[in-house]
């Protein structure tokens, strides 16, 4: 009698991991075609084993978003079968750069408005409005000396000037154009780059012909919160906030009606030599994995990390496997 | 040898930094302005510096009393030394951060960061300083008719002060270097070189660096200086 309502136990077991097994299967494949329609691909990253010869050092920059993505692609590639090490929170794009070029990472993840404005000396306004575009630019930029960049993201991330709805009423502001006549009674608040930036503080007094009561600069980690407490009425903020869709009612951004921000999508910068090293599933698996990064779930993972206090890690683990890439 | 070590990247570096110091500098994220200079470097320069004096000036004011009343009594060396190494201890950053939910950021929320930092080698170098002073010639000068604010003023701070200041200057480095944070918390300081490579570029970065390291030596050198005129002679002439 027990070994029969034993095996009647295992029976069950295997029934529901079975159903639980075809269900993971139909949501893969759910997902793959949902998000992935150019490579036909998308479901589940298959491990190669001759990748396990490549050693790959994947980097970031020093803020959330950097972190999750270069996590995401980090433990995409090591599901793929390379030995994978991550190098994350390596400070601003110039260090991150650097150390492409030197080889102590193999890639990193850029912000391709970033790179045409930062590296390759373009003003904002000559940054091209299309991904496809932008990338082209950047990609023939970074071939010159000696990198490649992979094919952008489908989300783009750009700085934009915030302030709370309470001070958006009260000035009735909608765009950054409505900021004239007012700003100086204004102060703003932004990186300790900020200023001299012209994608920043810069843009916004040349291009605008903004001034301002006064400029603070803050740890980008305190950008809500100088304006939670009142003492910043205008902040230099990301549109990909996840507190801009959680806290509508508490936050706005102007609209850049004079486009001095430009929106940068994600392009993975790597050097040519380590990528033909590394084989053709390096590229396929980060332009697999990062297919699924539109706008929404890119601010869904950057609110895991900045509100819910989740690691890069564990917010890229759950993104790969609730997207199907990793069982 | 000596060619080499002209042409090496390293000292390139420091050529490219102090023409940074000197003179303005194109930069390609500015839209065309110029950054760095001399200008820059005096006004950031002396934010840093009124900050350090800030701080410094709260640790003092904080640690020198608690100091002088705990070594002279005697007591509460475990608190003293317990205090002083948790305060090595606090994250800086974390401690910005809390405060500026609470009362901000900018001077106020960054003067209370720093003097953190001053605080531990002030207190415990001031308890150890005035507690160590012999204590048969703490007894002759209570036999002499000293009261007790006289055998501290009189006795025990002169013998103490070479060990008081050692405190002092600790401190005084500790906050110093790191009011390099100040550009995170709402305050211009050399930092702003250090953190903004992308603007400033890694001559800026090593620029800032070294107007710092100028910036400790120099307080290092004129508290030395402090200690010596307030150092008894009688004092000078034993450990000389």
């Amino acid at each position: 009698m027990r070994i029969k309502t034993t095996r009647l136990w295992g029976a069950l077991l295997l029934a529901l991991a079975l159903t639980l097994g075809v269900a993971a299967c139909g949501s893969d494949d759910d997902d793959g075609g949902a998000t992935t329609e150019s490579d036909g691909g998308g479901g589940a990253i298959v491990s190669n084993p001759d990748n396990g010869k490549v050693s790959l050092t994947i980097g970031s920059k020093n803020f959330p978003e950097q972190e999750i993505l270069g996590e995401i692609y980090a433990q995409a590639l090591a599901a793929a079968g390379y030995k994978v090490k991550s190098d994350l929170n390596l400070g601003s794009e110039t260090v991150a750069r650097k150390a492409v070029k030197t080889g102590e990472i193999s890639g990193y993840p850029e912000y391709a408005s970033t790179a045409l404005t930062s590296f390759f000396g373009k003003e904002p306004e000559e940054v091209p409005a299309d991904a496809q575009g932008a990338w082209e630019e950047a990609n023939a930029e970074f071939e010159k000396e000696g990198l490649t960049a992979f094919e952008p993201t489908p989300f783009a991330s750009a700085n934009a000037v915030g302030t709370t709805t309470e001070t958006a009423e009260k000035y009735d502001l909608e765009t950054v154009s409505d900021l004239e006549g007012v700003s100086e009674e204004l102060s703003l608040y932004g990186s300790p780059e900020c200023p001299q930036r012209i994608d920043c503080k810069a843009g916004l007094e040349e291009l605008y012909g903004l001034k301002f009561k006064e400029f603070k600069s803050v740890d980008i980690g305190l950008r809500y919160t100088v304006l939670e407490n009142g003492q910043a009425d205008l902040s230099i903020l990301f549109t990909t906030d996840p507190q801009l869709s959680a806290e509508k009612d508490k936050f706005v951004i102007l609209e850049d009606d004079k486009e001095v921000f430009p929106a940068g999508n994600v392009i993975f910068v790597t050097e040519k030599s380590v990528a033909e090293e590394a084989g053709p599933d390096y590229e396929e698996t980060i332009l697999q994995v990062q297919e699924g990064l539109d706008l929404a779930v890119m601010q869904e993972l950057d609110a895991r990390v900045e509100l819910e206090k989740q690691t890069p890690k564990e917010a890229a683990a759950s993104y790969l496997k609730s997207a199907g890439y990793t069982g | 040898m000596i060619g080499a070590l002209l042409s090496s990247p390293a000292l390139a570096s420091i050529g490219g930094a102090i023409e940074f110091i000197f003179a303005p500098q194109d930069s390609s994220v500015t839209g065309g302005r110029q950054v760095g200079g001399f200008d820059q470097v005096v006004e950031l320069t002396l934010s840093q510096l009124e900050l350090t004096l800030l701080a410094l000036g709260l640790s003092l004011l904080v640690a020198l009393p608690l100091g002088l009343y705990l070594g002279h009594r005697g007591t509460g060396e475990l608190f003293a030394v317990v205090l002083g190494n948790v305060g090595r201890a606090i994250p800086e950053l974390a401690l910005i951060a809390f405060m500026a939910a609470a009362i901000g950021v900018g001077v106020l929320n960054l003067t209370i960061a720093l003097a953190v930092l001053g605080v531990p080698p002030i207190l415990a170098n001031t308890f150890v300083g005035i507690h160590q002073v012999d204590r048969a010639t703490v007894d002759a000068a209570r036999g002499m008719g000293m009261t007790e604010f006289e055998i501290l003023r009189k006795v025990e701070i002169p013998l103490a002060v070479p060990t008081l200041f050692a405190g002092v200057r600790g401190a005084t480095i500790a906050i110093v270097a790191t009011a390099t944070i100040a550009p995170l918390a709402g305050v211009e300081s050399l930092g702003d070189f250090i953190l903004g490579e992308n603007v400033y570029g890694s001559n800026g970065v090593l620029a800032g660096a070294i107007v710092v390291a100028l910036l400790a030596l120099t307080l290092e050198f004129a508290f030395a200086g402090l200690q010596r005129l307030l150092t008894s002679p009688g004092l000078k002439l034993r450990s000389a």
